[in-house]
């Protein structure tokens, strides 16, 4: 077998496994699904009078404060559910399991390839399924073309990509699960600095442009553009650059710390 | 030296002088020498017992021969591959069970076997005989529907070995396959390594136990200190210490120093009353201790034959600093009794 052909046959033998785990356990993955539906409830129910009066120069409604926070709250939940990936590679590492893996005749990274592909799927599912109660609390899309939609799902993907391979990282040089947990939280906390909930220029000076340049906020602004028509100037190239030097980092990062001796 | 060359023609087709071979193993970690130069030679079809207490470098010595990491320096070969230079093909021979359990948790026993299958590229229909197969062997056909998680430590054990057989590796490596077991259980395990060999696989076994060595290996290293101390069959190594002994016990002053004086070559207990008297334990010399004590006249209270075991070789050993030279058994050495 050529050693392409093995990796995919051993990629995709650790991915029906990491998503056999997903099934088996669903409620690992509700739980993460959790944050962001509450968040988008809570921020539109109990704040959203509020909340709504300071965006579009005030005045905007509800649905024009719902149709602000999706984007904010479909890369939350991209990073709920990579802590979830953080979780399971540490697991793994952590386990007897890997070591067996490391003396079986098998591609090497199929491990971590099979999770990074069942990271991107389940980010993407998860997406869907918030998305969908967005819409049923009266998210719509200002007159986005197929071709936009295609490029937000695209940019969902490329941003879940990224994240899953910063997160496999912090498995991977956790201690256990609980510290994975805790390591990736930065990438639930990180939204909630950018502009998912509120304009950048509404916060203060000093704050503004950590706010602004950091990850989460061109890839948020991006997706604003695609699907309601605002502008998205150089937020589209940030956020690709962004993807693609986080997805290089972190696989860079995981590959050194799995090509280690382990102890 | 082709005379003392094992045929191994099931690996890789062709001969090739050992299963397993090291030269000058050497590890460390920091200013810890875990290894300190491991010669082995593990011919093909025999089972081979690392013996040792916790941290002589047991584990260590499976982690570099299976591939999991690197030594310092030194060579070592498994299947006629280097473990350095051709770590595929030793993992391609080779089935691994490590001292902790190596099965996924999360799913049943069964989805464990047909993972194992899936990354061995066995069909579909392979797949499933061998894992049907090897859960009925390993008394796990009632439980494979249950997550490996709930399973007892006897079951998982288990398991493991079962999910190790997948893909019918030639060398088999058992980190400690019987710690943490019940008796019933590890006599269990003991047949189940007995099956294994009787099947012409190669086992390297660790263990801390010696009896377990004793009854499982064709062969044994005792490993102290990074440093094989000494290395043959059980019957060579209990004949490296002079161990053997008869043991008189008296319950009147009196008449254990009457057999003091009959029996001139003993060790004496003046406080337990006992008598020590060399001897291999052999018919002859029995009577010869017997007819001088009828000559005298005296009846002991208790007579008990000692032949050294593996405890007094391991002990005697690890005991000291200086280990003996392997198969050198013409240095005496005092037995810690």
């Amino acid at each position: 077998m050529s050693s392409l052909a093995l990796a995919v046959r051993d990629a995709s033998t650790m991915l029906r496994r990491n998503l056999l785990h997903a099934r088996r356990y669903p409620s690992l993955t509700l739980n993460l699904l959790l944050t962001p539906v509450v968040l988008l409830l809570l921020f539109v129910y109990i704040f959203g009078d509020v909340m709504s009066a300071g965006i579009g120069g005030g005045g905007a409604d509800r649905s024009a404060y719902i149709a602000y926070l999706v984007p904010g709250i479909a890369l939350m939940t991209i990073g709920g559910t990579v802590v979830g990936t953080a979780v399971s590679v540490s697991n793994d590492m952590t386990e007897g399991i890997m070591a067996r893996f490391r003396t079986m005749a098998i591609h090497r990274g199929s491990v971590l390839i099979g999770h990074v592909v069942g990271s991107v799927l389940q980010s993407v599912m998860s997406v869907v399924i918030v998305g969908a109660v967005a819409v049923a609390i009266g998210f719509r899309s200002t007159d986005a073309t197929a071709l936009e939609w295609l490029a937000a799902f695209g940019l969902l993907a490329l941003v879940a990509l990224a994240l899953t391979w910063i997160a496999v990282g912090m498995g991977m040089v956790s201690p256990n699960a609980e510290a994975a947990g805790n390591n990736a939280l930065p990438l639930i906390v990180l939204p909630l600095i950018s502009s998912a909930f509120v304009p950048v220029d509404a916060m203060p000076g000093w704050f503004q442009p950590i706010a602004e340049y950091q990850p989460f906020t061109p890839a948020i602004e991006t997706l604003r553009g695609l699907l309601l028509g605002s502008e998205i100037g150089h937020n589209g190239w940030l956020a690709i650059v962004w993807c693609l030097a986080l997805s290089a980092l972190g696989y860079l990062w995981s590959k050194a710390v799995f090509n280690r001796d382990p102890k | 030296m082709p005379s003392s060359v094992m045929p191994t023609s099931r690996i890789d087709g062709r001969q090739s002088p050992a299963a397993v071979s090291t030269a000058g193993l050497r590890k460390s970690y920091g200013d810890k020498t875990v290894l300190n130069g491991i010669d082995l030679h593990i011919p093909a079809g025999s089972v081979f017992a690392l013996l040792g207490p916790n941290g002589a470098g047991k584990t260590t010595t499976v982690h570099i021969l299976s591939t999991l990491i690197a030594a310092d320096s030194g060579r070592a070969q498994v299947a006629g591959h280097d473990v350095a230079t051709s770590p595929d093909g030793v993992r391609a021979a080779i089935g691994v069970t490590g001292q902790f359990s190596a099965v996924d948790g999360l799913i049943t026993g069964e989805e464990n076997m047909l993972l194992m299958a899936d990354l061995h590229h066995l069909s579909k229909r392979e797949a499933r005989r061998t894992t049907a197969e090897l859960l009925e062997r390993f008394d796990l056909v009632e439980a494979a529907n249950k997550p490996a998680s709930s399973y007892s430590g006897g079951m998982k054990r288990r398991l493991d070995i079962a999910m190790t057989l997948v893909g019918d590796p030639r060398i088999i490596f058992l980190d400690e396959p019987t710690t943490g077991l019940d008796p019933r259980s590890r006599h269990n395990m003991w047949q189940i390594i007995r099956e294994l060999v009787s099947d012409g696989v190669t086992v390297l076994l660790t263990t801390q136990y010696l009896q377990e060595a004793d009854e499982l290996a064709d062969r044994i290293a005792v490993l102290h200190e990074g440093r094989i101390a000494a290395e043959g069959t059980a019957d060579e190594l209990k004949r490296l210490i002079p161990g053997g002994h008869v043991r008189l016990r008296f319950c009147d002053p009196s008449t254990y120093r009457c057999a003091a004086d009959a029996i001139r070559e003993v060790t004496r207990d003046d406080e337990a009353l006992s008598l020590q008297i060399p001897s291999d334990g052999s018919q002859r010399e029995l009577r010869s201790i017997l007819d001088r004590l009828d000559r005298a006249g005296i009846e002991a209270d208790e007579l008990t034959v000692h032949t050294p075991d593996l405890d007094d070789v391991f002990f005697a050993l690890t005991g000291s600093n200086q280990p003996n030279q392997p198969n050198q058994p013409n240095q005496p050495k005092e037995a810690v009794r």
